[in-house]
């Protein structure tokens, strides 16, 4: 398998306030990305060679590029729409990155906008899928709920064993959210609250599931050669993996649903790239998919964060907390940003930029001198995930 | 020409009961006494006649029915053969005659006495009559306690009859007693004193009375005198005007613990008789709506031999109770909650139509490399990669297990707000199916919990019912 480790690299980031953004339409989360992340590379939009841009709500029928095209007025170039799910944000930065590790353009840009808070749904809900009856009634939390007991069988935990460990994870995705400005959500919580919480989809709670909001983050990339032309702190690409599951999990006979073959293989394909054995030595900060607190829980094993079946050992040791050996979601996670599913992917990555920079807003969150960071996307049923890994110098 | 009769049989009525009190005190009025069924708000005409048949056919040889006649007064299309969505849901073979009957309680028994034409005639050999029936009464009327939602099923043939049908007699009456209009939600009714003394006691009288005396019969030649009635006390006065024993030849109506299942009442009523009857034992089947049908069955040795999946003393055993008059008025459409999230797919007809072996009949993939059998119908093996190299099989009959499962508090509508998505492996093969289950309690469901397919709706959307399989705690009482 071939290779774009420090081929290409960001040289500039935006990411709009996320939320229950009523006053702004995907048009107007896209400026605001896109305008931080022009000043913070320091190039003008007429630079801009191709835009890979990801949305992933569309009525009906599909909507191309036009919100990054109307609002933007990004004029003759490519604009190029991807819908992958919750990993959109995260494929249409590895497109751009491919596009400029090609040699085909020397400056590309990756946008991810989401307006959920137009649909009047208070969820990513009911009758998503592919098909009129097969998966009519399928919601996301619903989806990965069927996951939680599953896992806690293979881990050995009983239900409400497993609901404190994913408790104590939100709260410290909470505790993070409380020093991320962007966030939507700045509020800490406790076990006790998650634990007592409404229930969502049996056993995930209230606290167990994501935010819906609105949002948009953008990149700009171009050759890891040219980067130190824009910036003296670029962030160079170390790896990436993109995996999807071969059959939809739910009719998929035999499958375990305590572990993804997507989220194994995405994981392990950029680890190699980036040349890491060891990502729980390795890594200075994660930012993964904790669309629901299970996710985040599969994840650590599934990534090789904690060891099969022990991630509740890490899980009570604070190991993934702040001052932990591996900090996971330090900005909150979409826990504390919401998941604008078209954005998610960048405004992890934003996250990771940041702090490989040291530059994040607040002092306090700035963890001390990290090098190697990775951001990561799950989604659809699931099915897909999409794992990137950065670093702060060139190999 | 052999014999011919009824070769199987099988019942079904829903899982939800609502007492009746709980109706009456709504509206401060006196219950009629005991209970009604409910049908579930994913169940109809179509899929309660569904789940009597496959009760009815369970174990046998399906490709051996050639006519399918459903009869029904609440169809799921006014345009659009209801029977087809039945016999396919019960996998039937696609060389079948298919017909509805309808507009009348005696949808039931006429269906039957074409059944029993059809195959006296030699046109067809077997011939499965399906009714099922949901009416509405007016909301404080006694229609609306007195109605129950049920179905029934026999399947009319030559061979290992049951029972074998002796005769018939019928009358044809024009009047205005009981009637709905084509805009009519609710069951119409002129005075009862007409309806119940001139419309039903004196046509039954005259049926049975004309049937008896047709074969030469006596009132103490009958076992058991099957005659479904509006209520108790007009059917207390109609067996002794017949001058049969109220204590050992009436058969139980099935008014207080089920309720009037309109046109599949006679049915009902009939395969409960022959759950309960014994070789040489007389049957009188008598029908009232616009005139009468009567008909005479002599019950076989081979009623000793049948095993029915679940009998009709199964379905009065195992219930649920419905709670609340509002959420029997929205589970009957007839009062609107606040509806879950749109869905976000448009129903398909195409799709469905071109799906079907997955979507109604319940069809899987079985690999002819690997043998593994998925579901859907896959053209690619998910487990070998094997192309186009697969049987179809039927996966309906099923039972299995609850591999995981979450109750969904987002997908439901506001009535019926969780719903239990369900991931399950049915099967030796342990073909995995996804799905909602429903006739559940929430809170009990438990991984490794028996589960078996039925039959149902799955949503309106586009002016188009969607129907699928979903799952449901196997019952106990099932005679396997």
């Amino acid at each position: 398998m071939g290779s774009i480790k420090d081929k290409v690299a960001i040289i500039g980031m935006g990411c709009s306030k996320f939320g229950e953004r009523w006053d702004a339409g995907a048009e107007d989360l896209a400026i605001e990305a896109a305008y931080e992340a022009y000043e913070d590379a320091g190039v003008e939009k007429e630079a801009i060679e191709a835009c890979y841009f990801s949305q992933v709500m569309a009525p009906v029928i599909g909507v191309g590029g036009t919100v990054a095209a109307d609002s933007l007025k990004l004029r003759n170039i490519p604009i190029l729409r991807n819908e992958n799910w919750c990993a959109s944000g995260h494929i249409a930065l590895l497109e751009a990155c491919m596009a400029v590790a090609s040699g085909a353009y020397d400056i590309a840009l990756a946008i991810g906008v989401e307006k959920l808070k137009d649909t009047g749904f208070p969820g990513l809900g009911t009758g998503r899928g592919m098909h009129p009856v097969y998966e009519a009634r399928r919601t996301s939390p619903g989806s990965f709920g069927l996951i939680a007991q599953r896992y806690f069988k293979a881990s050995g935990l009983t239900v409400d064993e497993g609901k404190e460990v994913m408790a104590k994870i939100e709260v410290k995705n909470h505790d993070n959210g409380s020093l991320s400005p962007k966030a939507h959500f700045h509020n800490k919580i406790t076990v006790e609250q998650v634990l007592k919480a409404p229930i969502v989809a049996w056993p995930l709670g209230l606290f167990d599931c994501c935010g819906n909001s609105d949002g948009a983050a953008c990149a700009i990339i171009t050759t890891a050669e040219k980067a130190r032309d824009f910036r003296s702190d670029p962030i160079y690409l170390k790896g990436f993996g993109i995996s999807a599951d071969a059959m939809l999990p739910h009719f998929r006979p035999g499958f375990s649903w305590a572990s993804f073959d997507s989220l194994v293989n995405s994981s392990h394909k950029a680890y190699e790239m980036a040349g890491i054995k060891n990502p729980r030595e390795e890594l200075d900060v994660a930012e993964v998919h904790d669309c629901f607190s299970i996710t985040e829980l599969l994840i650590y094993e599934d990534f090789g964060f904690s060891p099969r079946g022990r991630a509740k050992e890490d899980v009570d040791s604070g190991f993934f907390t702040r001052e932990g050996g591996l900090p996971v979601n330090i900005d909150g996670g979409l826990k504390c940003f919401g998941h604008p599913v078209g954005a998610s992917g960048l405004r992890m990555t934003y996250e990771i930029y940041k702090q490989l920079q040291g530059k994040a807003e607040l002092p306090e969150r700035q963890l001390k001198n990290p090098r190697l960071g990775l951001a990561h996307t799950f989604g659809g049923p699931p099915q897909i995930s999409a794992v990137a890994i950065f670093g702060n110098e060139k190999g | 020409m052999d014999k011919i009769g009824i070769g199987l049989c099988g019942s079904y009525i829903p899982i939800y009961r609502l007492d009746r009190k709980t109706v009456a005190e709504i509206w401060g009025r006196g219950s009629i006494g005991g209970e009604r069924s409910v049908a579930n708000n994913d169940e109809d005409s179509a899929t309660m006649a569904v789940e009597a048949s496959a009760n009815c056919l369970k174990g046998s040889a399906r490709d051996e029915i050639e006519g399918l006649y459903f009869a029904t007064t609440s169809p799921v299309y006014q345009e659009k053969l209801n029977a087809t969505l039945v016999a396919t849901a019960l996998d039937l073979k696609r060389e079948i005659t298919t017909l509805d009957f309808g507009n009348s309680l005696r949808a039931g028994t006429g269906a039957l006495k074409a059944a029993f034409d059809s195959v006296k005639s030699g046109s067809m050999k077997n011939v499965l009559v399906a009714a099922a029936d949901c009416r509405v009464g007016y909301p404080r009327s006694d229609q609306e306690q007195a109605f129950g939602d049920g179905a029934a099923a026999v399947v009319v043939s030559q061979e290992n009859i049951l029972a074998t049908f002796e005769g018939s007699y019928s009358i044809s009456n024009e009047m205005y007693d009981v009637w709905r209009n084509p805009e009519d939600t609710y069951v119409r009714t002129w005075e009862s004193r007409f309806i119940l003394g001139e419309g039903y006691t004196n046509h039954m009288v005259e049926v049975v009375k004309g049937i008896l005396k047709k074969y030469n019969l006596e009132p103490k030649d009958i076992t058991k005198a099957v005659m479904p009635a509006p209520n108790a006390r007009t059917y207390k006065g109609l067996i002794q005007k017949l001058g049969f024993d109220a204590e050992t030849q009436a058969q139980d109506p099935l008014l207080s613990s089920v309720g009037h299942c309109g046109a599949a009442h006679s049915l009902l009523m009939l395969v409960s008789a022959l759950e309960d009857s014994a070789p040489g034992d007389t049957l009188l089947l008598a029908n009232y709506a616009d005139g009468a049908d009567a008909m005479l069955f002599k019950v076989t040795d081979e009623i000793k031999k049948e095993k029915r999946y679940r009998r009709l003393k199964d379905y009065l055993d195992q219930t649920m109770m419905l709670t609340s008059y509002a959420r029997f008025l929205s589970y009957k459409g007839l009062v609107e909650a606040v509806p879950g999230e749109p869905f976000r797919l448009i129903p398909s007809a195409t799709v469905t139509w071109r799906d079907r072996n997955s979507v109604i009949r319940c069809h899987g993939s079985k690999c002819l490399e690997c043998g593994t059998l998925s579901f859907p119908i896959q053209r690619i093996c998910p487990n070998c990669d094997s192309k186009d190299n697969f049987e179809e099989t039927a996966i309906s009959d099923f039972e299995g297990s609850v591999f995981t499962f979450t109750l969904d508090n987002l997908a439901g509508r506001s009535d019926d707000p969780v719903v239990v998505q369900t991931i399950a492996d049915m099967g030796e093969e342990k073909v995995r199916f996804y799905g909602m289950m429903t006739d559940c309690v929430p809170s009990e469901v438990k991984i490794g919990m028996p589960v078996g397919f039925t039959f149902r709706k799955i949503y309106d959307g586009s002016g188009m019912h969607n129907y699928f399989w979903k799952l449901r705690p196997l019952h106990t009482g099932g005679n396997e």
